[in-house]
């Protein structure tokens, strides 16, 4: 009774609380822990295939390695192929000093030899010796970790395979309950996973390695089969084994969830800046540089590594064709100083062969880089390189699952891309398709006119910014890259010396203007200045005229007054009566 | 090889072989193994073995060291070379095979 209501209250649990999550033990194997939702099942054995040499042994000794240097958990690799000496120098080469580690008792290695013809079977019996043989060694150092590497060997030494499958299902009973995270390995099998159908026994979680080769390139790829009780990526993920052990690249993140940025970064140029909102790129977001050879794309892109160094970021230069102090010396007579950049830690170069390794490894190579050296931007010179590598649709898929990875991590990623024709509009956007994954698109193009060349250079779009329409002439001068202004005419867009040519008919024209006007000014002030000196004569031609006209007037009015005084006199004379009212002068 | 190992054996029956005998607890196969092997080295060598029992669940570092995988397992230490059997040695005809009996044992039953 109380038992159904328990089992009633976790069913309900299940649907309305946060779900019961399976105990996990991390890997601390770049990659892995992330797709399998943070490592092994804890406490459960989880089966590792695949072919021959596609890195098995050494996903499990880094898982041992990584649990007993990294979360304090020992570990067993009982070994039924390789000598402990071997293995010791195996995975040496993968920078793990396994003595200095059995030494500490932090791992204990077993070489389970058996000898067929050394053996021979008389009667029933069992592999308790093994058993008792892994439990002293899993109790002599507490150990968490236990790995079985191949464990299938046994059915080559031993003749009963009955009795083997009995014990071997036995055995791994017997592991979850000693409560040990278990990788068991297997050799793949012509229709099963493994050679004697371990998937059989091991069902909680199964790991597939592989190593494919398509067009002499091989690439090696890990797909987690099934993991009980646990989501799961379930793609195949590329990874790669080097000196730093394993790197498994996830594919994508699940959703289109990353967070964007509005802030901008100038590109370096500042005319482009101009172009581009007067701001730039946004942070966060793929450039794709596209054009023709010699179209200054690598420039572009050395251009904005370095102004982005002299701000302090990081830059991370995948170099496909140049070798890095080839693109120094190149970018230096430009006037473009990446040694220094380089030189000061925030600049790093990783140059390789596109033909180097498949597209995936290239991929997971540059995951694994970018991991490491934290770039604010990562500039692939050239992405189309890639492309001789893969097929169209698989040159789509490797570069979204960079695109994301970028994105995800804020990171401005800048790619040049050489075109083969000198089309205005690239066709790789109409064969691969890349167009969506781009942001911000700028096309250089070399423009041949007047017996020379020139490049232009236009943006094809900019996503989420008003940019500039205009065509700009890009010129690539001792102390950088610049922009000019390029003519448009009936002739079409002029650059080079027939823009120069123009710009010295324009200056020409403004002179002509300019005499003209001046011609006219003085003509004009010439017709003032003897305009006025016509007012100037006539005003003193007037002036004596007055003078002399007010003394007529003064000699008429003295002379009539004196008439006036004459008559007055005379009427004084004869006695007038009358006096008429005029002022006499006395 | 094997051969000349029991010509040696067959002109000096004086040696002394020195069995050991691997098991895990007193289980019906590690019984039946003990009394299977007595019975044989009764037959073929009495007076000149000495068998050594080894409980694995007592001295679990001897699986490690001796590299044991089956039980129980029967190691033949002298004489050289060394020869290592598995199983309940109820099959005797391999038990004998196994020990390099059968030929000079053999030679007598065929």
């Amino acid at each position: 009774m109380n038992e159904n209501t328990a089992d009633n209250s976790t069913s309900t649990s299940l649907i309305n609380k946060p779900r019961f999550k399976l105990p996990k033990s991390p890997t601390g194997i770049q990659g892995l822990d992330e797709i399998t939702g943070g490592g092994l099942p804890a406490g459960r054995p989880t089966l590792v295939c695949g072919s021959a040499g596609c890195g098995k042994t050494l996903l499990a000794m880094e898982f041992l390695v990584r649990g007993a240097t990294e979360f304090d958990e020992p570990g067993v690799f009982m070994a039924f192929e390789e000598t402990t000496k071997d293995l010791i120098q195996n995975v040496a080469s993968l920078g793990f000093d396994l003595t200095v580690l059995i030494a500490d008792k932090k791992i204990l290695l077993d070489f389970v030899y058996i000898e067929r013809s050394e053996i021979e079977e008389t009667g029933e019996y069992d592999l308790e010796g093994l058993f008792i043989r892994l439990g002293y060694a899993i109790d002599s150092i507490g150990a968490k970790r236990v790995v079985l590497d191949t464990i299938e060997s046994l059915f080559a030494g031993l003749p009963n395979p009955f009795i083997l499958r009995a014990e071997l299902r036995r055995l791994f009973r017997w592991l979850k309950e000693k409560g040990v995270t278990a990788i068991i390995t297997g050799e793949r099998g012509n229709e099963t996973l493994t050679r004697q159908g371990l998937e059989e026994y091991i069902s909680d979680c199964v790991i597939m390695l592989d190593n494919r080769v398509t067009s002499q390139d091989s690439t090696r790829r890990l797909r987690i089969v099934k993991y009980r009780g646990s989501t799961h990526g379930t793609n195949e993920y590329p990874f790669l084994i080097d000196e730093n052990g394993f790197s498994i690249l996830p594919i994508t993140s699940l959703g289109l969830q990353h967070s964007i940025s509005y802030e901008r970064v100038s590109t370096g140029v500042p005319r482009l800046d101009t172009m581009l909102d007067n701001k730039g790129y946004f942070r966060g977001s793929t450039v794709l540089v596209y054009g023709t050879a010699g179209t200054g794309k690598s420039s572009l892109a050395a251009q904005f590594a370095e102004s982005a160094c002299l701000r302090g970021e990081r830059v991370l230069y995948f170099s496909f064709e140049e070798s890095p102090a080839q693109i120094m010396r190149n970018m230096r007579s430009i006037g473009i100083d990446l040694q220094s950049c380089m030189e000061s830690g925030l600049l790093k170069f990783h140059a390789n062969r596109p033909t180097f390794s498949g597209l995936e490894t290239h991929l997971a190579t540059m995951h694994r880089e970018i991991n490491r050296f934290k770039p604010q931007i990562v500039i692939v010179d050239p992405l189309s390189s890639l492309h001789i590598e893969g097929k169209g649709a698989e040159v789509k898929a490797v570069l979204m699952r960079l695109v994301d990875f970028l994105k995800t991590n804020q990171i401005t990623g800048f790619f040049t891309s050489l075109a083969t024709s000198n089309a205005a509009l690239p066709e790789i956007f109409s064969t691969q398709d890349i167009s969506s994954l781009i942001d911000t698109c700028l096309v250089v193009r070399s423009v041949e006119s007047g017996g020379e060349r020139n490049r232009i250079l236009s943006i094809l779009k900019s996503r989420g910014m008003t940019h500039s329409n205009q065509i700009r002439e890009f010129i690539l001068t001792t102390h950088g890259i610049e922009l000019c202004d390029v003519y448009v005419g009936s002739e079409g867009v002029l650059t080079g010396s027939a823009r120069v040519v123009q710009e010295a008919k324009k200056v020409a024209i403004a002179l002509l203007h300019q005499q003209t006007t001046e011609y006219k000014q003085r003509e004009l002030e010439n017709k003032r200045s003897i305009l006025n000196a016509k007012i100037a004569t006539l005003e003193a031609e007037f002036a004596i005229q007055q003078a002399e006209d007010e003394k007529i007037i003064e000699q008429e009015m003295a002379q009539v007054q004196q008439l006036e005084l004459d008559r007055l006199r005379m009427e004084k004379v004869r006695e007038a009566d009358a006096v008429p009212n005029i002022i006499l002068g006395d | 090889m094997a051969l000349q190992s029991t010509d040696v054996d067959e002109n000096d029956d004086s040696t002394v072989w020195l069995l050991r005998l691997y098991v895990a607890g007193s289980g019906a196969k590690s019984l039946a193994a003990f009394a299977n092997l007595k019975k044989i080295c009764e037959e073929c060598k009495a007076g000149h073995y000495q068998i050594e029992v080894i409980d694995l669940l007592e001295n679990p570092h001897l699986a490690f060291e001796d590299n044991i995988v089956a039980i129980p397992t029967l190691l033949r230490k002298v004489p050289e070379p060394i020869r290592k059997i598995i199983g309940d040695l109820s099959n005797t005809e391999r038990t004998l095979i196994g020990l390099d009996l059968l030929l000079k044992n053999g030679s007598n039953t065929w």
